[in-house]
């Protein structure tokens, strides 16, 4: 399980036209924080998956979206409500800092 | 928070060249030692150096070693001695009783009777407007991390230091310039990553000047105000990225008011040992060297804390 890859082509249909918030998580392999965070994100969609969708999109292989919203560093999670970016949390975080900051859309 | 079922032997607060060095002596000397990795708040997990591409100055690699691969390689040496991890961050100790207990950021307790403190240090930030705003938007701190999103664009390296040789010279792979900003107007990066960066083409230089806002529009780097340190000027340096390398901050909140520090606040040793000023309690690495900094120099002090911890510990000072 854990958190569902998403790519350039697949985004509008998953993410800006879920019914549910969308969590993101833009990464890469040479990202070295980025592989403290993907643990984490694969553990918060394991755990709430059921209010939050949670995706991942390697930015090395879909520069596009990454350009889109204006990420310029990794990792960056956002989260998606109603097919637009809703929040944003730059850089790495433990999980109970992670889960506080998501905590609106966790009902 | 719960109550720890067992005292360890020897826990290790931190995971990078220090830390786990310091766990292979101690694991080799049957001590069964603990690392717990921190996650987040002192920085990531292994340390500075997986934030880093080619290390060139370790010995025993001839041709260079990716920093991440030597601290992946350090961690398997230190787990194939029979040293356990916990990967989490602590958030309080207490050095007044003993055992030793530590704090988990989930609530769990660690109680241990020698502790090394390898916490590491943590990048300096300018504290300057705009920096905290743009956080992620073109102000960053590693440059492998985000220097692939400022392809033919316009960057900026402030710092004068090795980590900002070998951040400019690093994103020139991407940017079509570089520019470092340096306070004053020498540096003080080691000769070989001077010669290349002034060797660099894309690599150009502001001396004696110190950025004091960086400015946005659209909710991205767009400039860097710049003040001239000898005359007072000020400047506009238009740039899409700025990448930070002014030094490191020991990691020593968890000790505060326990662990005594100098002025620049690293942690004090009695020096030739890695002994605090708290009887089984041992510091190595960044936290307490703010003059080699070097991985080499961390895997040193942490093969001596874990010498110094299992002669304590040999000694009967747990039990005294």
């Amino acid at each position: 399980m854990g958190a569902t890859p998403v790519t350039d082509s697949a985004w509008t249909s998953e993410v800006l036209e879920s019914d549910r918030p969308v969590l993101v998580d833009f990464w890469a392999e040479w990202c070295g924080p980025c592989r403290l965070v993907s643990p984490i994100v694969d553990e918060i969609a394991n755990e709430h998956g059921e209010q939050l969708k949670v995706m991942k999109i390697n930015v090395d292989e879909n520069p596009g979206t990454a350009r889109e919203y204006g990420v310029m560093s990794i990792p960056t999670l956002l989260v998606f409500k109603g097919g637009r970016p809703d929040k944003r949390i730059v850089g790495a975080k433990g999980k109970a800092a992670l889960l506080k900051d998501l905590s609106d859309y966790l009902g | 928070m719960t109550a720890p079922d067992t005292v360890q032997q020897v826990v290790i607060i931190g995971s990078g060249p220090a830390g786990l060095t310091a766990a292979i002596y101690a694991a080799r000397a049957n001590l069964e030692p603990l690392v717990v990795e921190g996650v987040v708040e002192g920085g990531p997990t292994g340390g500075q150096l997986t934030l880093t591409t080619d290390v060139e100055n370790y010995p025993g690699f001839a041709e260079g070693v990716m920093g991440p691969e030597l601290i992946l390689q350090m961690r398997m040496q230190a787990e194939r001695f029979g040293t356990s991890f916990v990967t989490e961050d602590i958030v309080k100790t207490n050095l007044d009783q003993r055992p030793f207990t530590l704090e988990t950021a989930s609530g769990g307790t660690i109680a241990t009777h020698a502790l090394i403190v390898a916490t590491g240090a943590k990048p300096r930030r300018l504290e300057i407007p705009g920096e905290e705003e743009l956080w992620g938007a073109g102000v960053s701190a590693c440059a492998t991390c985000d220097g692939f999103f400022f392809r033919d664009k316009h960057v900026v390296v402030v710092g004068g230091g090795d980590s900002a040789m070998e951040e400019a010279i690093f994103l020139t792979k991407f940017a079509s310039k570089v520019t470092v900003v340096h306070r004053r107007d020498e540096l003080r990066a080691s000769q070989i990553l001077q010669d290349r960066a002034f060797a660099n083409e894309r690599i150009e230089f502001v001396w004696n000047a110190v950025p004091t806002e960086v400015n946005g529009t659209d909710g991205q780097v767009s400039s860097l105000t710049l003040k001239d340190t000898r005359t007072g000027e000020v400047q506009d340096l238009p740039a899409d990225g700025l990448f930070l390398a002014i030094g490191h901050i020991p990691n020593t909140w968890l000790f505060d008011g326990s662990l005594e520090t100098d002025d620049d606040g690293y942690l004090v040793v009695e020096e030739p040992t890695t002994r605090t000023n708290v009887a089984g309690v041992f510091a190595c690495g960044d936290v307490m060297d703010h003059t080699y900094r070097q991985a080499v120099t961390a895997a040193a002090t942490g093969c001596k804390a874990a010498i110094d911890a299992e002669r304590w510990l040999a000694a009967g000072g747990a039990e005294g």
